[in-house]
Formats: C-alpha cells, sequence, structure tokens
C-alpha cells in the first residue's frame, strides 16, 4: 500500500525529518487562505501515485489568485486512473542543492539497501545507468540496523562535509523499520537557506503487515477493491477475454497463453485458495462487470477444491458471455456433469482452455 | 535418492492442530512421509492422527528426533515458529505461511545465515520426492518418480506443470517450490546446484516469475552445470506491479519484467520453455 505525500510527510515530521510547512485542501478556494498565509506555493496532487510532475499534477502559485486558479486545474483531473480530490498547499522553499534519499529491499541479498545520490530532482535511474559513481548503495544487517558510521559515510557522500545529514538517515530508516516499509524515499532532499527539507515524501506499507500497522486505505468502489476484500486479486486490462484462475502464476500463464494463440486478457485475477461457491459467484460477477469481456475462461486447478461447489457457483452467476473451464479437484466428475448440462464447454489442459477461449472470443465479436 | 528429502526423513509439523495442519498432516502420511511429531502451544500430550503432539519444538526434538519442520502456523506468528526450529537445530526448515511481514523475514533469514538451519519458503508449497516422502501441500496424486528435477517460485502453476510431466510420462526426481515472496530463505541458486549433484536427477526445469533479479542470478551457474536446465518464465502479459519507487527500478535494473528474464536466458543459452506442454515436449526430446 502506497501512502500519499501528505500521509508520509506526517510520519517524517513525527520521527523528526524536517519537511516543508502545508496544508491539505479539497475546495480550490481555500487555496487562497493558505497561500496569503504561506507566501509562494507548491500545489501537489494527493494521489499514491507516480509521475505527478509530468502528469502536471504539481504547479508552483506566487500570488494567491494564483494559487486558486492551478487548485481548481489540479483538482478533478486524473492521474494513472486515480481521480484528484486533495490537494496539498506547500510553502515554496528554494532548494540550493537536491539529493536523492530511498531505503527499499534488496531481494537477492534479503537485507535493506540505502540508496543515495548527490543528484536529486527527476531522474535518478537515468544517473544509476549513466553515471553509477554518483550512486551509493549500502546494505543494511536487519538484525542491528544502521550503524552510526554508515550513516557518516552516507552524509559525507552526499555533500561533502556535511554531517548533518547522518541524523536524518538514522530517522528515516528508523521510518522504514517501525512502519513496515518496502519503500521509504526522499527525493528531492534539499539544502536550503532554512537546513535540511524533505521536500517530498513517498511510503509503500508490506501490505503483509498491515494487521500490524494503523493505516487504512479509503473505501473504493472498484471491482479490484471488491475482489481483494472477498481474499481475491483483479487487475483490468486492455483485452477481451475474462480469466478467472486459482494462484497468480497459474494466472499470468494463462495471460500469456492467450496471448500466444493471438488472443488479449481483459482482466487478471487470482481466487487464491478459496475457490468455493460464493467465491466463484462473486469473481464471475467482477470478471463479467467488465463489458469489454466476450468469452470467460476459467482454470482451477486444485488439490483439494471441491469441483461441485465451484461449478454450482459458475452456474448460479447466471453470466451469460461464453465459458470454457479446466477444472480438477474432488468431485470432479459431479462438477464437470454439472457444467455440461449448463451447455458450457470443458477442457483439460490449460492451453486447450486458453486456445478455445479465443476462438470464443473471436467469434463473438 | 532426490534432495533435500527422502524416505528417512523424520517430519515435525508446526501448527499441526490447525485446521490446515491438521488435513495437510494427513495428506502427507498419505504420501508416504513419516510424520513423527506435532507441535501446537498449549496442545501437548494430545494426538492427532496418530501423531503425538507436544508443546513446543524442543519437546519434540528430545522425544521424537525429528530433521525436518513444516510450518503450517499463521503469518503473524510464523517468524517465531521458524526461530524456534533454528534454535532447536532442526535441519530443513519449510515454511508453507503466506502473508509474513517481510521485515520479519529479513530477520529471520538473517539469522538463519549463522545457523546450520536450511529454509525453505515461505509462501511456498513444499517439497516432494515421489515414492518417498512429501513436506508440504502440493496434492498428492500429480507426482510420478523419475529423472527431472523441478524447482519453482510458484504454487498451482507448479502443479500444473508436475502433473503435465507425469501425464506425458516424465518422472521427477524432487520438485521444490521455494516460494513467491521477496525475501525466501532459499534460493534458485541453492537448489539447482543440489540437483547438479544429485545422481537421479538428470535435467532440471526452472519457473520463475516476474518481480526481482532471482532468475537472472542463476544463469551463470546453469552455464557452468553438466545437465540440462529448461527455464519457464511467466508475466510477460502480466499488469505491470505497484511502483516500487526509483530505489526498487535501481535495485532491480530493469531486469524484473518476464521479458527482461526470457531475454537474459535466451542470450545466455538457456532453453526457455513457452507453456507447460512446450517443456514436455523440450523435455521428451531431450532425455
Amino acid at each position: 500500500m502506497m501512502l500519499d505525500e501528505h500521509a508520509a510527510k506526517d510520519i517524517f515530521s513525527k520521527y523528526g525529518i524536517p519537511v516543508p510547512q502545508s496544508s491539505m485542501i479539497e475546495d480550490a478556494e481555500d487555496a487562497k487562505d493558505c497561500a496569503m498565509r504561506l507566501g509562494k506555493v507548491v500545489l501537489k496532487a494527493q494521489v499514491a501515485s507516480g509521475g505527478r510532475g509530468k502528469a502536471g499534477g504539481i504547479l508552483t502559485a506566487a500570488t494567491p489568485q494564483e494559487a486558486v486558479q492551478n487548485a481548481r486545474r489540479i483538482l478533478g483531473m486524473s492521474i494513472k486512473g486515480l481521480r484528484v480530490k486533495k490537494l496539498l498547499v506547500e510553502e515554496y522553499v528554494k532548494p540550493e542543492k537536491e539529493m536523492y534519499l530511498g531505503i527499499t529491499i534488496d531481494r537477492k541479498e534479503r537485507c535493506p539497501i540505502i540508496i543515495a545520490c548527490s543528484e536529486g530532482g527527476m531522474d535518478i535511474e537515468e544517473v544509476a545507468r549513466t553515471s553509477p559513481e554518483n550512486i551509493l548503495r549500502l546494505h543494511i544487517d536487519p538484525l542491528t540496523g544502521v550503524h552510526d558510521y554508515q550513516a557518516r559515510v552516507i552524509s559525507q557522500f552526499l555533500d561533502k562535509g556535511n554531517t548533518a545529514l547522518a541524523d536524518i538517515i538514522m530517522k528515516l530508516y528508523r521510518v522504514f523499520t517501525d512502519n513496515d516499509c518496502t519503500l521509504a524515499e526522499i527525493n528531492p532532499l534539499a539544502l536550503t537557506a532554512r537546513g535540511v527539507l524533505a521536500l517530498d515524501a513517498k511510503m509503500v506499507i508490506d501490505d503483509n503487515a498491515l494487521f500490524r500497522q494503523k493505516f487504512t486505505e479509503e473505501e473504493e468502489d472498484t471491482p479490484s477493491a471488491t475482489a481483494r476484500k472477498n481474499g481475491m486479486s483483479y487487475v483490468a486490462l486492455d483485452g477481451d477475454i475474462g480469466c478467472i484462475v486459482n494462484g497468480a502464476g497459474l494466472a499470468m500463464a494463462m495471460l500469456d497463453m492467450i496471448k500466444e494463440y493471438g488472443g488479449e486478457a481483459a482482466n487478471f485475477m487470482d481466487v487464491r485458495a478459496g475457490a468455493n461457491e460464493e467465491q466463484m459467484k462473486l469473481a464471475m460477477h467482477v470478471v463479467s462487470s467488465n463489458t469489454n469481456v466476450k468469452a470467460i475462461v476459467i482454470n482451477i486447478f486444485g488439490g483439494i477444491t471441491k469441483c461441485d461447489e465451484v461449478a454450482r457457483g459458475i452456474i448460479d452467476s447466471g453470466v451469460k458471455v461464453p465459458i470454457v473451464i479446466r477444472l480438477t479437484g474432488t468431485n470432479e466428475e459431479k462438477g464437470h456433469r454439472m457444467l455440461e448440462e449448463n451447455g458450457m464447454i470443458l477442457v483439460s489442459t490449460s492451453e486447450e482452455a486458453a486456445r478455445e477461449a479465443v476462438a470464443l472470443g473471436h467469434s463473438h465479436k | 535418492m532426490g534432495i533435500l528429502i527422502n524416505k528417512d526423513t523424520r517430519l515435525l509439523v508446526q501448527g499441526i492442530t490447525g485446521s490446515v495442519g491438521s488435513f495437510q498432516t494427513e495428506q502427507m502420511q498419505d504420501f508416504g512421509t513419516n510424520v513423527v511429531a506435532g507441535v501446537t502451544p498449549g496442545k501437548g500430550g494430545s494426538k492427532l492422527n496418530g501423531v503425538p503432539v507436544f508443546d513446543s519444538v524442543a519437546d519434540a526434538v528430545d522425544a521424537a528426533k525429528p530433521d525436518a519442520s513444516v510450518i503450517f502456523v499463521p503469518p503473524r506468528f510464523a517468524a517465531d515458529a521458524i526461530y524456534e526450529a533454528c534454535d532447536s537445530g532442526i535441519e530443513l526448515i519449510v515454511c508453507i505461511t503466506e502473508g509474513i511481514p517481510v521485515h520479519d523475514m529479513m530477520r529471520v533469514c538473517a539469522y538463519i545465515e549463522n545457523s546450520s538451519s536450511k529454509l525453505i519458503g515461505p509462501n511456498c508449497p513444499g517439497i516432494t520426492t515421489p515414492g518417498e516422502s512429501k513436506i508440504g501441500i502440493m496434492p498428492n496424486p500429480i507426482h510420478s518418480p523419475g529423472n527431472v528435477g523441478l524447482v519453482s517460485r510458484s504454487g498451482t502453476l507448479t502443479y500444473e506443470i508436475i502433473d503435465m510431466l507425469s501425464k506425458g510420462g516424465i518422472g521427477q526426481s524432487t520438485s521444490v517450490g521455494i516460494g513467491g515472496d521477496p525475501v525466501t530463505g532459499t534460493s534458485f541458486i541453492e537448489v539447482l546446484e543440489l540437483f547438479e549433484e544429485d545422481p537421479k536427477t538428470h535435467a532440471v526445469v526452472m519457473v520463475g516469475e516476474i518481480g526481482g533479479t532471482a532468475e537472472q542470478d542463476a544463469i551463470d551457474l546453469i552455464k557452468q552445470m553438466s545437465k540440462p536446465v529448461i527455464a519457464y518464465v511467466v508475466g510477460v502479459s502480466a499488469p505491470p506491479g505497484k511502483t516500487m519507487g526509483h530505489a526498487g527500478a535501481i535495485v532491480s535494473a530493469g531486469g524484473g519484467t518476464a521479458l527482461a528474464k526470457i531475454r537474459a536466458f535466451e542470450n545466455a543459452g538457456v532453453t526457455v520453455g513457452r507453456s507447460p506442454d512446450d517443456i514436455v515436449r523440450i523435455l521428451k526430446n531431450i532425455l
């Protein structure tokens, strides 16, 4: 789960990482008061997504009038499919030097890694490719955390002669571990006339740790949210063949096989281990809510899945588009008979399922 | 033969009295696994399907001398269960639990590294050596004994491939699910090394997914191996994952996509299967 900038900066503040003064608004008219209080301001769309700047979601304003105008432009726009409902109005602080500081997980080394770059701003990945010597990577032992000397080394690397940054590094590491982050990032970390400031903040929280963290996601009414609330995983795609599969790996393999046969999947859906009657019914409704869907392919490979229950869920969903099914598990014959009686196409392998579904999708265009 | 487990393996089940633990214990016993003890704190002294249950791993070790443990406890207690098995000197720990916080796993892996224990998983289906022993949750009927080793990050896709192999007349020496989480106890490399040493294994199928660079990290080893390795990577048409910020992109250096992995294998001369059927076709040609 990714926090929006405002939420991440709140946490930074609590840990003593300095951030600019700001106010959160939802009504463009409120930008006026903020600008009168803060002077020149930066207006920043609060959506949990990267690429806000490139999408026009970050604008500066020198006067209160301009602040209101720009607030109107940003509020209501969509960035990567997310509607902008909140705006952070922040005092503008001129950076004298911009740097990058991030902590994430190095999967290969199985430990946290701190990445620091003396040039901050937008294209840090480009810096990593073209001048890797400007990037410092430091692995941290998860059992001991960052040592003081390591923080001093990073501080010196970022800004020669500067030891004040070591304190920020220690604090960011505490943010990272206390909040179960998979990413804690400051870009840019700026040297200003007012000292060091985190001008932006990004935090991604490990979904597996939400049971012990206090973050709550905004209630959304999207197919993905409905699936997630019911222990399933759904992502809409651009094609016309709906997919319902148990297991993320097999679900990805289905998408690939559909493509091999010249089709395009309308979605990714992993129903996990819970393939029972109710889950299947819900999955059918979620997948068929996408009006592009011309055919649905269902692939449930279960050891202990009860096939008759799965079949019942598929039939009771009442979904009318053509369906191809591959279903294994206990009570297999009973489940197959039920599906056949209802005119559904049964196949015995994933590859056949993909091929049949693509053929069905083409014939119903 | 085969790797990691065989008919002599003495298994302890942590979380044996839970619904998953008890069901899977019976499944493993049906397969032929020698389940010698179970642990559920507070349930010591009882029995489950003939298996004595203890309050702690230390008690179970004293009484039943297990050399492997499988963990079915919920995510918030799973790291603790791994520490407990490790501190009792269990050599092989297989953690099935899905949903363990990654910070817990980083600490667990750092801790295990300084011990004599080996951890498989978490979030994995376990290990099966057909005809000898099964640890984990792979469905019993799909396996058949033979000479192909399988190592995979996936769950149901692993079953699918094992099933296709068996139906195609290709038996397995051992199938190992290393788990799909970002941080796992054992990587492709360690399992491939074991298969290279195993006289019963003649070829290896390696199943990868999007995310990280664990597949590419194994390429240097595959090139040195005397046995053929067939790679299969899913997720070519998968939706892009959640943004991991610039830091994530820098760590994986663009290698996290399925296409990047497939290209890396092809450039290194490693055979890449396009589908489970294709893997069977390739194996029939080389065996």
